[in-house]
């Protein structure tokens, strides 16, 4: 089985929502006409990363009576494409999350509200949003997948749980801002995700599909690199840093099969000694 | 046993650390200038250009970012200015093909010289760092741009500027380039050689050199700070790399008590939500 990937690693306008529907718009007409399945957006596609005190006025519910949100439900319905995208949501009891909605066929399949929130160095986003709870995989027509946002795949235990709930395809995204330049031909902060993401991959014996934005906010670069690394983790697709663009590419979904022959990570991984050895140290350490 | 022989390797592996990639610095500066003058709704900037090695970095990342016609390079000499000054900047200006201006400040900073005859050679300065700013900012209005800051990371973390002079400005492209990456900078740019060996200068007072004014070399100091500010080493750390351990406390110390230059003014608090303390949007909100 084969998937048509699209990458919009795209440069959302700060806090102008209306401005990044119309362009979320455009690149979903662009992917359609390139017979794209999925499309990918990066983390707060809708409103730019650092919102600050605009949280309450860029946010959205995840319902059809949101117009923005309606637009994105009419957009999947419409051109037949799976898409997932990043928003503020508000929900019924006025908490604001970084979340990623993965759409099909004119339905919410899931949303993930990222549970790691960043709150060190240049980061501050506990100081405006709640942090989410729960690491969910879910079905899709092109199999199981998980999404996490940014800083939740700098954390091993997200990946890892959505692997263990089924996942086979992972969906990062992200606002990764470029740091730590030195002489080599890449930022180390990007160097960093790579390493990470192929890392995943390897360990997880699965596709690792990753989104990142590019643009500035305030001085701050996105770095873009956005990627995909197949099941044995290899870089199928990478390497385009800083500007906005459309990748698209198509993966083959069979490699799971014959990688996990090969390589029977996933058969022999044994969660049930992972949760009697955390449950005890988690015992000892009275947490 | 010689006094430094035991350091050279971290020595060498510290300057490899503050080794950047042109190519990238050049990408996301000229990037940045390009977004940040767009974001005001404007396509050109006003640059002062001094003849020295940051002036002239920042002209090119501008010529590149928005094209040599949208940018304004305003040559601002006093009397006692070099005339290595003078002529460093015009070869900028011919080299990139920028607009430019030559505005004299001796007429207006002479007067108030004039009514103060014991003022400092620091005093001076800094009224004339003044000066060029209001210029700058009156070519802003005339030309229709943003004035560029032209201030690198050891400066500004030395403090090593006049608040309301130098500083101030609408963007810092290059701000966080340590003297040392800025000289690496310079080179792949293509700066012309002449501006590339001179030893920096304020030029505020014939002979003044940055390194003879500050009592360290810039190779020095940008190590110290790359270790304290980008490594997070404590002071003792980096004194056991062979610095010595007075050097280290009073780069600290300068450190410290300039950090009011790289912040805006305190407001006092006395309402629910206050600029600066909890009304927080970017810059780039607007």
């Amino acid at each position: 089985m084969r998937l048509h990937l699209g990458l919009a690693q795209m440069d959302p306008k700060l806090g102008d929502v209306q401005r990044n529907l119309e362009k979320h718009l455009a690149y979903i007409e662009q992917a359609a006409a390139q017979g794209v399945e999925l499309l990918i957006f990066p983390e707060l596609s809708m409103t730019g990363y650092q919102v600050n005190d605009l949280v309450p006025e860029v946010s959205i519910r995840a319902s059809a009576d949101d117009p923005v949100y309606a637009a994105m439900l009419d957009a999947s319905r419409r051109t037949g494409m799976d898409i997932m995208f990043g928003f503020v949501h508000q929900d019924q009891r006025q908490r604001f999350y970084i979340a990623d909605a993965y759409l099909s066929g004119g339905e919410t399949l899931h949303i993930h509200h990222k549970v790691y929130l960043c709150t060190y160095g240049m980061f501050d986003e506990a100081r405006y949003f709640d942090a989410g709870d729960q690491v969910r995989a879910f079905d899709t027509r092109f199999g199981r997948v998980g999404m996490a946002i940014c800083e939740d795949f700098w954390h091993i235990s997200t990946p890892y749980l959505l692997w263990m709930d089924g996942a086979d395809i992972l969906l990062l995204n992200s606002a990764s801002p470029s740091r730590g330049l030195d002489a080599s031909d890449k930022f180390s902060g990007s160097r960093w995700v790579e390493l990470v993401n192929m890392a995943y991959a390897s360990f997880f014996t699965g596709f690792v599909v990753h989104c990142n934005r590019v643009g500035y906010e305030d001085g701050k670069n996105f770095w873009g690199g956005s990627s995909v690394v197949d099941p044995n983790g290899e870089m199928l697709l990478g390497g385009d840093y800083f500007d906005e663009s459309l990748h698209t590419i198509t993966i083959d979904l069979n490699e799971l099969h014959r990688t996990r022959s090969r390589l029977p990570l996933l058969r022999d991984e044994r969660p049930e000694l992972v949760q009697r050895e955390l449950e005890r140290i988690l015992a000892r350490n009275n947490r | 046993m010689s006094a430094h022989t035991p350091f050279e390797a971290e020595r060498a592996r510290i300057a490899h650390k503050l080794t950047i990639n042109p190519d990238i610095a050049t990408k996301v500066l000229t990037g940045f200038i390009k977004d940040e003058i767009h974001k005001a709704g404007m396509k050109r900037a006003v640059l002062g250009l001094s003849g020295g090695i940051d002036s002239a970095v920042s002209a090119y990342l501008s010529a590149l970012a928005l094209g040599p016609e949208n940018v304004l390079a305003v040559r601002m000499p006093y009397k006692s200015s070099s005339a290595d000054s003078l002529s460093d900047a015009d070869a900028v200006i011919q080299a990139l093909g920028l607009q430019h201006l030559t505005v004299e400040i001796t007429g207006m900073a002479d007067p108030l010289f004039a009514q103060f005859p014991e003022m400092s050679n620091g005093r001076k300065g800094n009224i004339m760092a003044r000066l060029r700013m209001t210029v700058l900012y009156d070519q802003s209005v005339a030309f229709g741009g943003l004035v560029m800051g032209t201030s690198n990371k050891t400066e500004l973390l030395l403090g090593y500027s006049t608040v309301y002079g130098d500083s101030g400005v609408a963007l810092q492209p290059i701000g966080d380039l340590y003297k040392t990456q800025l000289r690496q900078l310079a080179a792949a740019l293509g700066v012309p050689q002449s501006l590339q060996v001179k030893p920096p200068s304020a030029d505020l007072w014939e002979g003044q050199t940055d390194e003879g004014e500050l009592g360290f070399t810039y190779a020095d100091v940008d190590q110290v700070l790359y270790l304290l500010v980008d490594e997070r080493y404590t002071l003792d750390e980096v004194a056991e790399e062979g610095f010595d351990a007075k050097f280290v406390r009073d780069v600290w110390r300068r450190v410290k008590a300039n950090h009011y230059k790289r912040t805006m003014p305190n407001i006092a608090k006395l309402s629910q939500r206050t600029i600066g303390h909890d009304f927080l949007f970017l810059r780039d909100w607007a």
